[in-house]
């Protein structure tokens, strides 16, 4: 535990103000950053791959200065990576420390990954069911194709 | 009990608790016995058809109008059938100022569903794209319960296309609320899906993936067969060489039981041999024509009319 905590604090260095993104399965981690459109972004943004966690293998972490994520930010994140934590900083401190878990019913946030799906051809809402938690799985309630975690994009 | 149903739209098998299905099934088996050519007097069912499909349309205006109520609609024979412009939203608030029930078919999955959040009055789904037809498996069922007098305690076995056969999945979910044993018969490339395995597993429902229909015949009580399309194959030669082995004649009846029923949707192509139309196995012209009381039980309970 010292030793994760000493390694992660070499490689990415501490913010100030801002939001952390911890325990993200290392190969979800990019489609995390994509989030907060890292070239529209004017602060830092650090991030770091491959660190060793005893609870998911690899994971990554992201911290981004001076962002915050917004709820629907939030719910992303815990579709994408529902491990995950999001802890928002202020003046070098822990201030909030969200566990981000994946709700009941998934709205607008994601897309349908069936090009034939209505939601994809007229302006509507998506809307995914949750089937199971672990491993994530979620059915379009429109045309209830099924998807994993790996299938999944957001809008 | 039959309460429950006014107002609701039939979308998805999936909507539909084992309570449901049975009164369906029991209300179409009462329609049947006694006809109720005035049950939907004055009412009008609107048939919109934005991908062509004679059968199911003939079916759900035959099923209409035995019961006494009027049709109107359209049927788009344009290949292109979605136009660009007016959304299904737009249609549907047009169309439901005209009529007392809607039946939809689309060519894209998910349009019914849409179409029922837009609508007032009752959505059924005539079929969406590959996604769902709700009524072709209630008549299934019905035509199982019929032919075999139980829908508990039955093996029952998938043959050809169960990757893309839409009846197939919609059915497997169905039976999955009684008693079977599942036999899924077709070639790898063609074989259900793992999430409707996965449905399977978590349900308790057993289960057998089986390549050679005449291994699997013996054990059968009820053969389901399923039209392998040749759109589906990218090589034409393996098309040829697939459709063979999924093709039955009267020869199968000397593997299986006396009294195996054979189903299939219909249209067939050359999957179930003529001779074996005069067969008492043959059921699929009854299951074609149980489409009738069917319908009737679906458009009688959801306008609240039974
Ligand atoms: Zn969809």
């Amino acid at each position: 535990m010292a030793k994760e905590k000493l390694t992660k604090e070499i490689k990415i260095p501490a913010i100030k103000n801002g939001t952390v993104i911890d325990h993200i399965p290392s190969r979800v981690t990019l489609k995390i950053i994509r989030l907060v459109d890292p070239q529209e972004f004017e602060h830092t943004i650090s991030l770091a791959l491959n660190l060793k966690s005893k609870k998911i293998g690899k994971k990554g972490v992201i911290k981004l200065s001076n962002r915050f994520l917004t709820k629907e930010e939030v719910s992303k994140v815990g579709i994408l990576a529902p491990e995950a934590t999001v802890s928002i900083i202020k003046d070098y401190k822990i201030k909030e420390k969200i566990h981000v878990k994946v709700s009941d019913m998934i709205e607008k946030i994601v897309k349908c990954s069936n090009p034939n799906c209505i939601t994809n051809i007229e302006k509507v809402k998506t809307r995914f069911n949750i089937v199971t938690e672990h491993p994530l799985k979620i059915r379009c309630a429109y045309c209830e194709r099924t998807m994993s975690r790996d299938d999944i994009k957001l809008n | 009990m039959t309460q429950n149903f006014k107002g609701r739209d039939i979308i998805s098998i999936r909507d539909l608790s084992k309570q449901d299905i049975l009164t369906i099934l029991d209300v179409a088996k009462k329609l049947e016995d006694k006809p109720m050519p005035n049950l939907m007097k004055e009412k009008i069912m609107a048939t919109l058809f934005f991908e062509p499909s004679t059968r199911t349309r003939l079916s759900f205006v035959s099923a209409m109008e035995r019961l006494g109520g009027k049709v109107l609609g359209f049927e788009n024979t344009e290949v292109t059938s979605v136009k660009k412009g007016e959304t299904t939203w737009d249609t549907i608030k047009m169309i439901e100022q005209y009529a007392d029930i809607i039946v939809q078919r689309h060519p894209i999955e998910g349009a019914a569903r849409l179409a029922a959040e837009a609508s007032s009055i009752p959505v059924i789904n005539g079929g969406d794209g590959a996604n769902q037809h709700p009524t072709q498996t209630l008549l299934d069922l019905y035509t199982i319960k019929k032919e075999k007098g139980k829908l508990d305690n039955l093996n029952i076995g998938f043959v050809g296309d169960l990757k893309y056969g839409r009846t197939v999945h919609s059915l497997c979910i169905a039976m999955s609320h009684f008693r079977t044993k599942l036999y899924f018969i077709a070639p790898d490339a063609l074989q259900m899906p793992k999430s409707y395995l996965e449905d399977l597993d978590k349900k308790g429902i057993p289960y057998v993936i089986e390549k050679d229909l005449l291994k699997a015949a013996k054990d059968l009580d009820v053969i389901y067969m399923t039209r392998i399309q040749k759109e589906r194959f990218p090589d034409p030669v393996e098309y040829n060489k697939l459709k063979g082995v999924y093709q039955i004649d009267k020869s199968l009846l000397n593997h299986t039981k006396k009294d195996v029923k054979i189903l299939h949707p219909l249209p067939r192509v050359d999957e179930i041999k003529k001779e074996l139309d005069d067969t008492e196995n043959a059921a699929y012209f009854r299951q074609a024509g149980n489409g009738i009381p069917v319908r009737q039980a679906i458009i009688a309970l959801v306008t609240g009319m039974i």
